[in-house]
């Protein structure tokens, strides 16, 4: 053997064997599971770039398709529910909501975000099969990079929602955008935890994502985001009310409001958010870990379910 | 005795087929699921133990479990039972261009494909010219690998996979690809992996590829691993489970056509040199002449036929071939058993193990009977050369 060879060799002797593949144990495995994405995280940086690059490489609008849905919602809403059906504040309706294109784009952007993540999360793994059947990588890479790619969508509708914001002359300051933060955060966590236990259960039963399409569009209409909270405090009481707020996005479209919707700084919000926004915050990062924990579970059949 | 790199222990990998996937049909079948379930051990108590620095082939049968050994040591798959262990950096591969996006660039498809083999930025940054040096395509490295021949795409693929630094290289029938030229550069490159020490896990169905490489083969066999050892032994194993499979498989298709004529002649035997018996192995020296009889048995009368013999080596090529076709022999009808001989004058074998291969084909080309592996020859040399064929030679200043 050559000498290089058997540098080789002594330099193996004195590693450990290794188990090939992830480690099952449900606790034990955490800090494994993390160091190894840790490890990845230039693949998951070049995935987020394909994922970005390949959508819309061919279309010669690129980039703006991506707004394109956003706003087409905006200007639908806008006209049918705050015109029409007459949810904005006017001066002839005081009862309306006032600000309204900046109160639907703020919900929207947030829906949009938890959505994008959701929906493409869960397609991820049977989407990148072929990667998944042939080499091994963590496979949280897939779900996170749809999340890293739906990050940066939500990165520009942010700027034109704070541009909006700017020529309303509504601009939002100060101590408001620590709710933005804290919303913002329970938005991604709690995202993250829903794409990733379906990422992984669509990959047995892949009827999950057309349902998850359902009920996203379902679910939307649950968050105060095309009426406000207001109206809802002054429909339903008691435990439906709790019920209501027990929805974590219902709290971040609410703390998004209460950061970016300068105009409605007026207006009914629940006393408590900021609390509430915590227990969800808290709530969001052990439901990632759980989800991770079964995500991990699953993964190891994955390559002969596909 | 080499580090163990790759542990091996008590393996066993079962698949479940379940033919329905989706909701609808699982409440349909809710009761019945198990009718719906179907499954088979692709991997029954495998134990194997690979040392750094061995080049280990494995061999089998389509679906005899290789590729799964294969993907259970890669970890993409779990075993249900068993474990395997290692030792350093492993990389993969099991498909050339796996992770290759179609609407990308062929140098953003670089750097993807090698940061999923594990390799760094840095390094690829480090490596990029080489690589797409390797695969000679670099006026077209910025062009959407959707519009790559499909050999250009694999040697882009190959490139980036034969720069990883891997201490053990799991490779699934992607070794040489591309044109001829190409393919020895990959075949260049993996021994260079190999007198640096690497170890190296292959399968393929190329066996003169295992013969090649290979300083051991594990033949794989519906789970099991049949013969671990030389390659030379290993392919002679499997050698003659093709050729048994093959046998069955004429024996069915002749039991499933009641119509088809049952063999019209055997061969009996066949020896070498004046053995009676094939059983034995025979010793010859480089330049003598070889005396091969064979036994004739016909069923019935069989007119129109031609006889033929060949040697071939223990990795199964044929250095020599004839038949009474080709020596130009008009066959006489033949109505009894009867012993033919062929005389090769001046056979000039080299060294090492060969076994002689007889056919009795008829007139319209059908084959009646073969013996692949009727009689076996060992060719002692005089240690002068190396190779299938002997030569008087000499070397002097010209």
């Amino acid at each position: 053997m050559t000498t290089e060879g058997l540098s080789r060799a002594e330099r193996l002797a004195a590693e450990p064997l290794r188990p090939a593949g992830p480690r099952s144990g449900f606790f034990t495995g955490t800090w494994r599971s993390m160091t190894d994405l840790s490890s990845h995280r230039e693949l998951l940086d070049l995935l987020v770039r394909r994922e970005l690059k390949a959508r819309y490489k061919d279309s010669v609008l690129g980039f703006f398709w991506s707004l394109a849905k956003p706003l087409a919602m905006l200007l639908v809403y806008y006209v049918a529910i705050g015109k029409f059906l007459g949810a904005e504040q006017t001066p002839g309706r005081p009862t309306g909501i006032p600000g309204f294109a900046i109160f639907i784009f703020t919900g929207l952007t947030a829906w949009q975000l938890f959505s994008d993540i959701v929906v493409g999360s869960t397609g991820s793994i049977v989407a990148n099969s072929g990667l998944v059947k042939k080499v091994y990588v963590p496979r949280e890479v897939y779900p996170l990079s749809v999340v890293g790619a739906a990050l940066f969508n939500f990165a520009i509708q942010m700027v034109i929602l704070l541009g909006a914001t700017v020529l309303m002359g509504d601009f939002p300051t100060g101590r408001r955008w620590a709710y933005f933060v804290l919303a913002f955060a329970v938005l991604v966590v709690w995202s993250t935890a829903v794409g990733l236990l379906l990422a992984a259960v669509n990959v047995y039963l892949r009827d999950v994502q057309y349902l998850i399409e359902i009920l996203i569009m379902i679910f939307m209409w649950a968050s105060p985001i095309l009426y406000a909270w207001k109206f809802v405090e002054g429909t339903v009481r008691g435990f439906w009310l709790d019920l209501y707020l027990a929805n974590p996005m219902t709290l971040v479209v609410l703390g998004f409001q209460r950061a970016l919707w300068v105009a409605g700084s007026g207006e009914l919000f629940p006393g408590n958010l900021a609390q509430l926004l915590l227990i969800a915050l808290a709530v969001s990062v052990l439901a990632l870990w759980v989800c991770q924990r079964v995500f991990a579970r699953l993964q190891s059949n994955f390559a002969q379910e596909l | 005795m080499s580090v163990p790199v790759i542990e091996i222990a008590d393996v066993s990998k079962r698949f479940v087929i379940r033919k329905e996937k989706s909701l609808k049909e699982r409440i349909v079948n809710f009761g019945r699921s198990n009718l719906h379930k179907d499954d088979f051990w692709a991997l029954k108590d495998v134990n194997v133990t690979i040392g750094s620095g061995s080049t280990v082939g494995l061999i089998g049968p389509n679906g005899s479990g290789k590729s799964t050994l294969l993907k259970l040591i890669g970890g993409i798959i779990q075993p249900n039972s068993g474990s395997v262990r290692l030792r350093g950096r492993l990389a993969a591969l099991l498909e050339l261009g796996a992770g290759f996006h179609p609407d990308l660039t062929g140098r953003e498809n670089v750097y993807l494909n090698a940061s999923i083999l594990g390799i760094s930025r840095a390094q690829t940054n480090r490596y990029f010219d080489a690589i797409v040096d390797f695969s000679g395509i670099e006026p077209f490295i910025d062009t959407q690998v959707k519009f790559y021949s499909s050999g250009m795409y694999v040697r882009l693929a190959f490139s980036v996979a034969v720069h990883v630094d891997p201490d053990i290289l799991l490779v699934d029938e992607v070794l040489a690809v591309g044109d001829e030229p190409f393919q020895r550069k990959c075949m260049d490159r993996i021994r260079g992996f190999q007198h640096e020490g690497r170890t190296i896990v292959l399968v393929t169905h190329a066996l003169d590829q295992v013969a090649d490489l290979c300083d051991r083969a594990l033949v794989l066999e519906h789970g099991h691993v049949v013969a671990d050892g030389e390659p030379q032994h290993a392919l002679r194993v499997l050698r003659a489970d093709f050729e048994s499979a093959r046998q069955n498989e004429i024996e069915r298709a002749q039991a499933r056509s009641s119509t088809a004529p049952a063999p019209a002649a055997r061969i009996a035997w066949a020896t070498v040199g004046g053995e009676t018996s094939g059983e034995q192995t025979v010793s010859v020296r480089s330049f003598d002449p070889l005396r091969v009889r064979v036994h004739i048995e016909p069923e019935q009368p069989l007119k129109d036929w031609v006889l033929g013999i060949g040697v071939q080596t223990a990795m199964g090529t044929t250095v020599f071939g004839t038949n009474t076709q080709l020596l130009g022999i008009d066959t006489p009808p033949l109505e009894e058993p009867a012993t033919f001989e062929f005389v090769l004058r001046d056979l000039n074998l080299g060294e090492g193990l060969y076994t002689i291969r007889a056919d009795l084909v008829g007139g319209d080309g059908h084959e009646i009977h073969r013996l692949p592996e009727a009689a076996s020859l060992q060719v002692h040399g005089d240690g002068r050369s190396q190779g299938s064929i002997a030569a008087n030679s000499s070397f002097a200043r010209a």
